[in-house]
Parts: C-alpha cells; structure tokens; sequence
C-alpha cells in the first residue's frame, strides 16, 4: 500500500510538474503580450519598455523557475491586466466553482448510482431509458439545457433566480437557490452517464460467477446484490465519478457563464481573452492540482478497496 | 464539454462482451448460445437498421445543408440588418433575426459547416495520432509501449477544456487550432483503446499462425489487427466527432471562436444575452448541436452493429417467473429417486425467436449415486446443471419440464422457496475455482455467511465449523487459507475451498460443474477422492458434469451422454465403458487415446457439435455419424436400452455392436 501511494504521489507530482512546464512555455510563444495590454497604438518602445517591466527579457527556463518557486510559496504572481494578486483572484472564485462542481457532483452520484443499480438489476424498460438517455444527455449541450432552464424557471415561472451567486457563509438558502439552476443543468446529462456507467460496472459483476456460486449457497438476492455485488462494482463507479468530476471543472466553464456565477471559469475566460499570461497560468495549475487530488482520493479509495492492492 | 461523457455512452455491446472476430472460435464456455448464422454483408445489416439509416440521413441533410448554404439563403450570415433586430419570423427571414439584426436561418445554415469542419478535424487528428502508435505500442510493446502510455495516461489526467482555454489564450482564437489541439487530447483514449484490442489479439492462436506463415508484420496487422480494432475506432470516433461538436460550440459561446465564422455556439451565446425577449432564438442551435450529435453517435452504434454482426440484446431480458403449461400439484412420483428431470427445455431469446440450449432433457438420480453428464462442450451440460439450480444466466429461462427433487418441482416453486433449498439441500461445485470466489472478501467470511444465514450458527460457532470444512477438504492449514484472500492461494486450494462450501450444510445433492478440469492431474485424483468419501460419509447423490471420461471411469456409478442439447443415451458406467450402444457415445470412447490412460481429455470428432441454430432435423449426430444411414432423418425418441436408454434409430431397428 505504501509503495501503492508513494507511485500515485511520485506520478502526481510529475503530471503537476510538466503541465506547469507546458503552460509556461506556450504562453512564452505569445507573440507580444504587451500588445494586448497597451493597446495597438503602442510604439515599439512602449512595448519594449512593457517587455522589460513584466521581466520578458529574461529567458524563459529561469523564468519559470523563479515562477515555480513563488508558485510553491503560494505566490503566483500578479495580472497584468488588473494588477490583482493571482492567489487572491483564485482564493475568492474557487469557493465558487467548487459549490458548483461539488453539489453537482454529488447529485449525479447519488441519482446516477442509484438508477444505474436499479437498471442493471431490473433490466427492463428502466434500463433501456437509462442508456437512451445517455446517449441524448450528451447530445444535448448544456449550454442549451441551461438557456432552457433559464427561460422556463427563470423568466416564465419566476421561481429561482437566473444568475447570480451568493456564498455559502452569507445565507445558505439563497447559496443553495442560486445553484439551483446550474446544478440542474449539469445533473441532466451527468446523472444519465454516471447511470450508464454504474449499470454497466453492475451488470458486468452481476454476470461474474463468484455470484452465482454464492447464490448457489443459498444466500438471498438482496444479500449478494447489497454486499458482494455492490462491493465490487463501486470501484469502477467511483472511477466514473472521479472522472465526472473532472470533466466538471471543463463544463464549469460554460456553465458559470450562462448564470453569471464568480467562479474560476469566468476569471479564466476574461483572462483568456486579455491575453493575462499570469492569471491563465494561475488557473490551470489550479485546475490541475484539482485533477490531481480527485484522481488520488479515487485511487486511495480503490486501494482500500481492492485487497489485491495490499492494505493489510 | 465534458470529455468524460464520451465513455459514459460507450456501447454496452464493446464493454460487456469482448468483441468477436470471425476468426476467433467462442470459446469452450457453454453459458451462452451461439450467434445467428450471418446472412448479411455490413451494408445489408446497415441497411436494415431503421436507427442507423434516419440517423446517416439527417447526418447527409445537416452536411448538404452546410454545403449549399450559400444556395438556400439570399442574407449573409454576419449580415447585420438594423430592420431585423430580434425580428419575428417573416418572409425575408423564415426564422426571424438574432440580438444584432442578422438572418437566424443563414447563420443556422452557414453554422452546420463551422461544426462539421470542427468534427472532422478533431475526429481526423485524435485518429491520425491515436490509431498508428496505439497499434505500435499494442504490437510492438516494449520502451514504446512504456514511453506513449505514460504520455497517455498524462494527457487523460489533463483538466482538458483547461488546457484547451490557455492555448487559445496563447494562439488567438481559431478554430483549425482549438480543434487540432481537441484532437491531440482525444487521441489518448484511442490511443488506449486500440492498444488494449491489439493486446487482446495480439497472443491469439491466429496472429501467430500469420507469423509463422511468414507474413510480416505491416500486413498481419493490416489484415488481422485491423479488423478487429475497427470496431471500437469507429464508436470511439462518432463520439469524439459529437465531442467537437459540443466543445466547438462551447467555445464560440464563450466568445472565444472566431469572431466572423458563423457558428451554433455563438448563436446560444446570442439566446442567452436575450432570453428575455426571444426564447425561441435558443432553439434553433441548440436542437440543430442535439440532432447533429444524436446522429454522429447512433451512426457510429449503428456501424459498430453492422461491422460486428452482434445480435441486438435482447428486448427484455428480465428475468420472468417460470411459466409453462399448468403443472399438477407436486406429488412425490418415485420415492426412491432423490432427483428427477423430466423433459426439460431450456432456452435463450435469439435473433428470430428463441434457441432452446437444453431440449427434453430426462435425468434421474438416486441418493448415494453419481451420476456422470457427459458430452462434448456446448452440448448443453452445464445449462442443465444451472437449470436444476434455478441459476441460468441472464435471458435463460426453464420452458418446460419438471425438476423434481425430493418430491417437490424447483422449476414451479417461487424464487424464495428455491433459494431455502440452495446451498442446504442442493449443493454446488462450480467450474473454474480462481473466479467463484468474491475477490474482495477473504476466503473465511465467504464460507462464514452462508453457514450463518442457513444453520443459524453464531459468529464463532460459524468459524469452527468452516475451519473444520477446510481441514476436511484436505487443506492443511486452515487458519491461514481462513484468513486468506481469494488471489492468495492456488487454484487447488481455491477448489477445495469451493467444495468446502458446497457441503457445508451436509446436502443431499451436490451438482458439481466440472470440478477438476481446472486442476492439474494430482490434484484432480485427490479431489475426487474427496467426493467420492463425502458421498460415503453423507450418502448424497451428486451430478458430476464433466467432458473427462477418465473421470466418469473413476467415480460415477451411471452417465448420461448428452449431444446438442438433448440426452442420446442413459447406461451404467460399465455398460457404457463396455458396449456404448450410441455411436456418439462410442465415438467419445474411441477418441480415448490407447495407452494415455483413462484420464486424457477426449480428441475431438471429426467436425464439431452444431450450433442451436444449424441443428439437423433428424438425428442431431448424423452428420458426424460414421454409421448414418436414410433411417436417420427422422429425429429419434429414447428407447430403453439395457438399464437406461438410447436416443438412435439403429439401435432401435438392429442392435448394432459398434466396434470400437
């Protein structure tokens, strides 16, 4: 189990270390950052001038390795379009986006699990729905699910808000109204995949023959179904839902933009477009060291899971 | 604009079953019926898929549409008209304006060719990167093997969307870039699947006959290694293609496309700035990105299916109480037998109907007999095994037919009912011990759970008694193999643990599925020792299923001889091995090789057993028969014969004494 860890954490760190690498190097390869910021009047002097004031005239290995070395301390810069510090900017928008993905999460893995099991046992009419579902939720953008969404409860209905946020600490009922909307939007094609993943994880232990052997002994459905079979098959759910996640913090993105939530999307975007190198570098290692947690958490959990692994 | 949604809807087909390749023999397992015979070439199954055909026309209509935009619409797509500002639909605009005055048709014309160019390359490169070094690395292995999986893995780890946000930060908006690099991403899953495929077929017995034969290696895996990744490259590439789709859209919506290009993300972002005055605006791109990506990814079901020739599953393949013709009231019919089959059918839903694995089946076993089921693989054993256990797969359903034990018939009672019976009455040995026992419990508390649930014993009561079954079955340290995890012991062990199970609540019948054929010769004797003093000790009848005759020679007292799902002779073990009276049951002697001694596995016959679908209507051997004759057209009925039976005309008209 140790040595289990040790790998996943050895291999994290690497991940972690080579995008960081890759970001940094590729926003190097902008032509001239300080267009974007000054302006297209900018003389050739101001821009050289500009160069000299953001330190591009270094070369970009000590560069990054200055940066890499702030970046441990928590430190990862300043915009150069606003002038805030990265850290802050990220420390108030990651409550955000982390509401959203987290509640959405979970609403898919709860409903999705839940149908999955159903529809692996029962098979049947639930099952087939499952998968004709699957393949629409991810048809259906999300987008449109969220324009939709917005029209309907939002303008027809007036029963939730359409966009906005309000955090957590300064009213939990209208924290929970504001995710409403985006939750939803998520859920209707996540809560299908995760459904469609966990039947098919289901049926796959459903059909091994330790099951049937155990029947054979007599044991009742109900027992095997709630013990062996649900023991078996929930590393592979929870591998999909660690995945759900990820693909999450991508969707986040849009999602945040069509209810105007403050969240880590919203800054990535205006930084993307302002060509702010530092705040895009801030963001992805963020996203990543996300990414990376999720995966070791899935992995420890598998680990514990499977004795296969080791833990004694 | 999540990527992870694409394995979410990966066919059940390709995750359940491995796929099958006309080159590969099923294997030996009996517990599914075969396929249809094909009929069809792809195009011919294509054809006959309404699915598929709708979706490649509304795929066709979408891309004619994006071709001749310029043909069915006078209005430029970035033609803004003050006059046409959140404009109803009217003559000059069937579809009214959007929030800035230009034609909502044009731009839903001109968008189609914005996501479909977006697809195509997205597609195009994750293939063009994923196909030729998941091939290289699947075949090849090694470094390369080593060196672009580690790069694989790195790139699935990625938060994709992220990643793609930056480089858009850095290379300006673009479509051809944004998607190249999509496609870059996506070429780690294909990457990874047609690697695991090719290291599938990669040790398979055919691969190395074209090696042997002397083709090199481009061709085997042009021809060989293709053919079975295809498959699984075109699901994959439908659902990177709608993937595109969907990311393309995403990014134009956040307006981070290129400004000038039409495009269905950028016609959302416009709905949403004007939900309050126009929801109709949302619903031309967004059914427009649906319909398209619905069609991609049923289009690419549809060409998995036709390329597979995979029967559709089944339309309900829940499980159904048994039904049958209206049974009379379970009455004890022969008081010395402890069990009784008669006639029983069992079947599988089929493409076209149903396949019945396991047809008039008639047994009968008393207490403290062994009775040997014998028969090539596929014939229908191990069916009728799981069938008195109430225990089929999923689809495989009694009927008709009685199964009577100790007076009572388990095809008519309620599942509740069977299951008081299992494991306490009727014991089971199952086949392959390395994958009956769960995995994830240790090998105590498997043998623990049933002793509980049926003797009532206490926690530690439960433990002595399953300590006591493992030093039974000769194994000589309990505590350990107790305390073990299934993939900790040997497959020996694993056995006998398995039969520890099996008789742990002392059974009357124990049904035993092949139980040595997994083990090594030593052990193969030692365990049916074991049987054979557990029969002494308890005097349970047992049905040994077995294709080993060297193992009916050992222990059984009677064989039933089944061929093609039904039963062709009944006799005593010595009657058998002396005079076998069916010529399938002299043909399995005689395959029997001189001087290998009674316990090699039977030789084949010339030909092999016919499938469900292609069975003769005459006798079902007859065409592997050496001794066939006109007679033998005509599907015989069993005719006592001796002390047990025989299912063959020439029997009944001559007794024929078949040399051996």
């Amino acid at each position: 189990m140790i040595t289990f860890l040790t790998r996943r954490l050895i291999s994290a760190v690497a991940l972690l270390l080579v995008v960081s690498a890759l970001t940094f190097f590729l926003m190097d390869l902008l032509p001239d950052p300080g267009r974007g910021i000054l302006g297209v009047s900018a003389t050739d002097e101001q821009l050289a001038s500009k160069r000299r004031e953001l330190g591009l005239d270094r070369p970009v290995v000590p560069r990054y390795l200055d940066w890499l070395w702030a970046a441990l301390r928590g430190d990862l810069g300043t915009s150069w379009t606003t002038g805030l510090d990265v850290a802050d900017s990220i420390g108030t928008k990651l409550p955000v986006t982390l509401s959203l993905t987290l509640t959405a999460t979970v609403v898919c893995a709860l409903f999705g699990i839940a149908l999955g099991l159903f529809a692996a046992i029962r098979r049947g009419i639930v099952d087939r729905s499952v998968h004709v579902l699957a393949v629409a939720g991810f048809a259906i953008p999300g987008l449109w699910v969220g324009i939709l969404l917005v029209a309907l409860f939002a303008v027809r209905l007036d029963w939730l808000p359409a966009t906005g946020y309000v955090p957590l600490a300064e009213s939990p009922v209208d924290w929970a109204r504001s995710l409403v909307l985006p939750v939803a939007t998520i859920a209707v094609s996540g809560i299908a995949a995760i459904a469609q993943q966990t039947r098919n994880a289901v049926a796959t232990v459903l059909e091994r023959d330790y099951v049937r052997t155990l029947r054979s002994r007599g044991l009742p459905l109900r027992r095997v179904l709630l013990v062996h079979v649900l023991r078996n098959a929930t590393p592979p759910a929870l591998t999909v839902v660690g995945l759900q996640f990820i693909g999450l913090l991508g969707g986040a993105l849009v999602i945040e933009q069509i209810f105007a939530l403050p969240g880590l999307g919203s800054l990535a975007i205006g930084a993307t477009s302002q060509s702010d190198v530092p705040t895009v570098q801030g963001v992805v290692l963020v996203s990543v060291c996300v990414v990376v947690s999720v995966n070791l958490v899935v992995d420890l959990a598998t680990g514990v899971l499977d004795p296969k692994v080791g833990m004694r | 604009m999540n990527d992870n949604q694409t394995a979410a809807i990966a066919p059940p087909t390709a995750a359940e079953a491995p796929a099958q390749s006309p080159d590969r023999a099923k294997p030996a397992a009996e517990s599914v019926p075969a396929a249809a015979p094909r009929r069809h070439g792809p195009a011919g199954r294509f054809l006959r898929d309404p699915i598929a055909v709708a979706a490649a026309a509304v795929l066709l209509l979408v891309i004619a549409t994006g071709v001749c935009a310029g043909l069915l619409t006078e209005h430029g797509p970035n033609k803004a008209a003050l006059d046409a500002v959140l404009a109803d639909p009217s003559g000059t605009h069937p579809l009214g304006g959007d929030g800035s005055g230009r034609d909502v048709l044009s731009r839903l014309l001109y968008g189609s060719r914005t996501s479909l160019f977006a697809g195509a390359i997205a597609t195009g490169v994750a293939l063009l990167i994923g196909v030729p070094t998941g091939l290289a690395a699947g075949y090849v292995g090694g470094w390369w093997d080593a060196l672009s999986s580690w790069v694989a893995n790195l790139f699935l780890a990625l938060p994709g969307v992220v990643v793609l946000l930056a480089l858009v930060a850095v290379r300006g908006p673009g479509l051809v870039g944004s998607m190249v690099v999509l496609g870059v991403l996506t070429a780690a899953p294909v990457f990874r699947l047609v690697r695991g495929e090719v290291k599938r077929v990669r040790g398979e017995p055919y691969v190395d006959a074209a090696r042997v034969a002397g083709l090199s290696d481009p061709r085997i895996m042009g021809r060989h290694i293709l053919r079975v990744v295809r498959v699984p490259i075109i699901t994959q590439a439908s659902l990177i293609f709608g993937l595109a789709l969907i990311i393309e859209s995403g990014i134009a919506f956040l307006g981070l496309g290129e400004a000038d290009r039409a495009s269905w993300g950028a016609m959302l972002n416009d709905a949403s700035v004007h939900v309050y005055d126009n929801a109709m605006l949302s619903v031309w791109p967004g059914a427009a990105i649906t319909l398209t990506v619905l069609a991609v990814t049923l289009l690419g079901a549809g060409l998995r299916d036709a390329f597979e020739d995979a029967p559709k599953p089944p339309a309900a393949t829940r499980r159904r109480r048994v039904r049958g013709p209206a049974r009379e009231p379970a009455v004890r019919v022969d008081t010395g037998a402890l069990l009784v089959v008669d006639g029983l059918e069992v079947a599988y839903p089929a493409p076209g109907g149903e396949a019945a694995v396991v047809d008039a089946v008639s047994l009968r076993v008393d207490r403290g007999e062994i009775l040997g089921l014998v028969g090539e693989s596929g014939c229908g054993k191990t069916q009728t095994a799981l069938a008195v256990l109430r225990l089929l797969p999923v689809g495989g359903e009694i009927r008709s037919g009685r199964v009577m034990f100790d007076g009572r018939d388990l095809a008519a009672l309620s599942e509740r009912d069977v299951n008081a019976l299992r494991g306490r009455r009727i014991g089971y040995i199952p086949q392959d011990p390395m994958s009956n026992l769960d995995p994830s419990f240790r090998i105590g508390s498997q043998l623990v759970e049933p002793l509980r649930a049926h003797l009532g014993l206490s926690r530690d009561a439960a433990r002595r008694r399953a300590l006591e079954l493992l030093d039974r079955v000769g194994i000589a340290d309990p505590a350990r193999v107790f305390a073990a995890y299934p993939h900790q012991v040997s497959g020996g062990m694993a056995q006998r643990v398995l039969i520890a199970g099996a008789v742990a609540a002392e059974p009357d019948l124990l049904i035993a599925d092949e139980p040595t054929t997994a083990l090594d010769v030593t052990v193969q004797a030692e365990i049916l020792d074991l049987l054979r003093s557990l029969r002494r000790e308890h005097g349970m009848g047992m049905i040994l299923v077995t294709h080993d005759l060297g193992v009916v020679a050992d222990i059984c007292d009677r064989v039933a001889v089944m061929y093609a799902g039904e039963i062709v002779e009944t006799a005593t073990s010595a009657d058998l091995f002396a005079r076998p009276a069916h010529p399938y049951s002299a043909a399995l002697l005689a395959a029997i090789p001189d001087g290998a001694g009674a316990r090699s596995r039977l030789p084949t016959i010339p030909d092999r057993v016919p499938s469900v679908h292609d069975r003769p209507s005459g006798c079902r051997f007859a065409p592997r028969c050496a001794y066939a004759a006109p007679g033998c057209a005509v599907h015989p009925e069993p005719t006592t014969h001796r002390d047990g039976a025989v299912r063959c005309v020439r029997v009944e008209n001559e007794v024929i004494v078949w040399n051996r």
